[in-house]
């Protein structure tokens, strides 16, 4: 009986060891998105002079009473409050009295001394003028910290996530649908050199996309194709295809091939079975690859960088964030409102989905 | 007798008709389908209209463009006799495909290989110059140097990161809370998580609010807030692969905890009955069961780090003694517009990745998956 106890007792001991670990891992690795997602709803001031924490209760020196001095008290010498002197510049920085309490400027101009006390504290302004100036094209006023009104040209990503898209839509579904029917071909069609184009097809799998920018840049520059969508569609289409076509063979060739000889015994062609049996088939398959294209199309910078260039107009999400941490680096309310914009479709995709991801994710581990 | 021929007449007469007038719709057909799809180009290159209008389209002439290809081709091919139509289907099918395969992969593996023997502006032949530059400057030293430290702690600690939390996670009720959690990174961007870290590592000189969670860290346990990324060469690199540390474990813990639910029960139940600890049957069944997984994670993660780009040109754009190879690709080719060298190092990234292009090859072939 005791052993069982002590069993049942080491058991649970294990288990919370196991949780505890792991609920600490999960915060490692969710704070920094938690940051983010709580920043881009904090005003520009907020952000600029607090950590993102302050928003859970949190001990901060509080304003409990002041100190008027003297008018013209000479900020050189020693300051004398309450009977005892202080550095100008240890004022600056607030002075701990022994009573838990510190004192501090509040105002040098005015001589006017804060007496602050810590107390527990909320900081909870949000807002969601970020979102809105980091979203328009058009210039917006804002005050800042001293109170001066300022004028500032909005990041204009309305527009590029129209741009994204424009571009991620089709980019994910045009090499979908020419791999399928590449697969196929593969799985159920007899023609000359089929082995050798399917061992290029596996062989190409893990060839560098930086391999074919330059010369396909070239060509798209001297055909005046470089800052359209169907640049960067074709260029995605072609980067994507080998492990679309990899994949959808995988699942096209080991469907039952009594579905297809009977239908071919109907005198259906190879079209029709194509797209009236094979397809609806396939649809989880092409699913799993669809998210994970999808994914990678939205988020791909590279592609998009070189293909779409200095285009403003054609720019996607990923370029235009890039740009504006080149140009406001400092500015983490857009920067913050910026990257959660970007983010917000693929997690709803990633989270309603995630089934299918990881399915894709699990077949396509050839590629990297 | 008398209708006889007029009859034969007719027949050759409305078979000359059918066949012209097959003709003329297979010439008619294609045409139309062409200036529909040039209208659709130009309309998106010229037009004025709203954006949410262009973008809508788009993406109707892009993917209907395609489908519409397809069946026209399709549809022509059918028009043919029996023998050529079996000939052309599979071209049909397979054909744009390969097209798009050669033109974006394949040819430009030999295009860029025979820019890399050229100079700077592809006017001269240069030999192994560009590969004698590559290996020789400084800049693509240190760019290798910081590769290989990508290479082996970035790798080596996203798998064993991965591994762990698999582990750990299989024994929990929670699991699926936990690894969804683990892997979300993977949907958010290079460029995101580049901006998500930055902020993490944000500096602000001391006596300021740290309002980086790094940086508060260390002041609120006494110390000097620091430049993560930028004075602390070449210990910034490490900063930076903790993002894709960050970004790649979810990977591997998906596919490691995929291969862990396959163990059958009855071998860990025996061998727990035979008084096996968990940590031997970690190394003594765990291990050894999922090491075909655990290769494959690790290759995958290697060729994502040969490749690694976005996440250094985002934090540091290089700078600060963080170049990788890619980086370094980027600048020569897009920055110097120096094709030769650009060329060379996309060549050198290939042959890091062809001893992976062979395994999957003989794998491949192992497996006769092709018959």
């Amino acid at each position: 009986m005791s052993k069982k106890a002590s069993q049942k007792n080491q058991k649970k001991i294990s288990n919370i060891l196991v949780n505890g670990t792991l609920i600490l891992i999960v915060l490692l690795w969710t704070i920094p998105t938690i940051g983010l997602l709580v920043s881009s709803f904090r005003t520009r001031d907020a952000i600029a002079t607090s950590g993102w924490w302050t928003v859970l209760p949190h001990r901060e020196w509080t304003t409990t009473s002041q100190i008027q001095l003297d008018e013209d008290t000479d900020l050189n010498a020693p300051i004398v409050v309450n009977g005892v002197a202080y550095e100008d510049d240890a004022l600056r920085d607030g002075v701990a009295l022994g009573d838990g309490t510190q004192i501090k400027w509040q105002s040098r101009r005015n001589r006017i001394i804060d007496v602050q006390e810590k107390e527990w504290a909320i900081n909870s302004e949000y807002t969601l003028q970020n979102y809105k100036n980091v979203m328009t094209g058009k210039t917006y006023e804002y005050v800042d910290s001293e109170g001066n009104a300022k004028t500032e040209q909005g990041d204009d990503m309305s527009n590029s996530f129209l741009n994204t898209v424009a571009v991620s839509i089709p980019a994910t579904i045009i090499p979908i649908l020419i791999a399928a029917f590449a697969a196929y071909g593969f799985a159920w069609m007899k023609f000359p050199g089929r082995k050798f184009l399917f061992t290029t097809v596996v062989a190409l799998l893990v060839v560098p996309l930086q391999l074919a920018l330059i010369p396909i840049l070239r060509d798209f520059v001297a055909l005046n194709l470089n800052g359209t969508y169907l640049a960067v569609w074709l260029a995605h289409a072609g980067f994507g295809l080998p492990l679309a076509t990899y994949l959808l063979y995988n699942y096209i060739s080991s469907l039952p091939r009594d579905i297809l000889e009977s239908a071919f015994i109907d005198g259906a062609s190879h079209f029709t079975i194509f797209t009236r049996l094979i397809l609806p088939l396939s649809v989880p398959a092409l699913a799993s690859f669809a998210i994970f294209q999808f994914l990678w199309v939205w988020n791909d910078y590279l592609v998009a960088l070189v293909f779409i260039g200095a285009k403003p107009d054609v720019q996607v999400m990923t370029m235009r964030l890039a740009e504006m941490v080149g140009s406001r680096g400092q500015d983490w309310h857009v920067l913050t409102s910026g990257a959660f914009i970007t983010m917000i479709l693929p997690l709803v995709v990633f989270f309603s989905l995630q089934r299918f991801f990881v399915r894709g994710l699990m077949a396509g581990s050839v590629k990297g | 007798m008398l209708s006889g021929p007029s009859g034969k007449r007719g027949n050759v007469l409305s078979w000359i008709t059918d066949t012209l007038g097959r003709i003329i719709i297979a010439l008619i057909v294609p045409i139309i389908t062409f200036i529909v799809l040039w209208q659709g180009f130009i309309f998106l290159r010229d037009s004025n209209a709203p954006k949410m209008i262009i973008v809508l389209v788009a993406i109707l002439w892009g993917v209907g463009g395609v489908a519409l290809l397809f069946y026209v081709t399709n549809w022509l091919i059918e028009q043919l006799p029996d023998e050529w139509r079996s000939r052309f289907q599979p071209f049909l099918f397979i054909g744009p495909a390969i097209a798009l395969l050669f033109y974006f992969l394949a040819i430009p593996t030999i295009r860029t290989f025979i820019l890399s023997l050229k100079s700077a502006n592809s006017n001269e032949w240069v030999g192994l110059q560009n590969y004698l530059f590559t290996f020789t400057d400084r800049a693509m030293l240190e760019a290798y140097r910081n590769n290989l430290l990508w290479l082996v702690i970035g790798t080596s600690l996203c798998v064993s990161f991965g591994l762990l939390i698999a582990v750990l996670a299989d024994r929990s009720k929670y699991e699926n809370i936990f690894k969804a959690l683990i892997f979300l990174p993977m949907a958010i961007s290079f460029v995101g998580s580049g901006i998500i870290w930055r902020f993490i590592y944000y500096y602000a000189p001391p006596g300021r609010p740290q309002i980086g969670v790094l940086n508060a860290v260390v002041t609120g346990l006494g110390g000097e807030p620091q430049a993560w990324l930028t004075l602390l060469q070449p210990w910034n690199n490490f900063f930076l692969i903790i993002i894709m540390i960050w970004l790649q474990t979810g990977y591997a813990m998906v596919l490691f905890s995929a291969a862990i639910k396959g163990i059958p029960a009855e071998l860990l139940e025996a061998a727990r009955v035979d008084g096996a600890n968990e940590f031997s049957i970690f190394f003594k069944i765990t291990i050894p069961y999922i090491m075909g997984t655990l290769i494959t994670v690790t290759t995958t993660i290697v060729i994502f780090t040969l490749k690694l780009f976005d996440i250094v040109i985002v934090m540091t754009g290089g700078q600060y003694g963080t170049h990788v190879i890619a980086t370094q690709f980027y600048r020569q080719f897009f920055t110097n517009r120096n094709f030769g060298v650009g060329s060379a190092i996309a060549i050198v990234l290939l042959i890091a990745v062809i001893p992976v292009m062979i395994y999957n090859l003989r794998s491949f072939g192992e497996r006769q998956a092709f018959k």
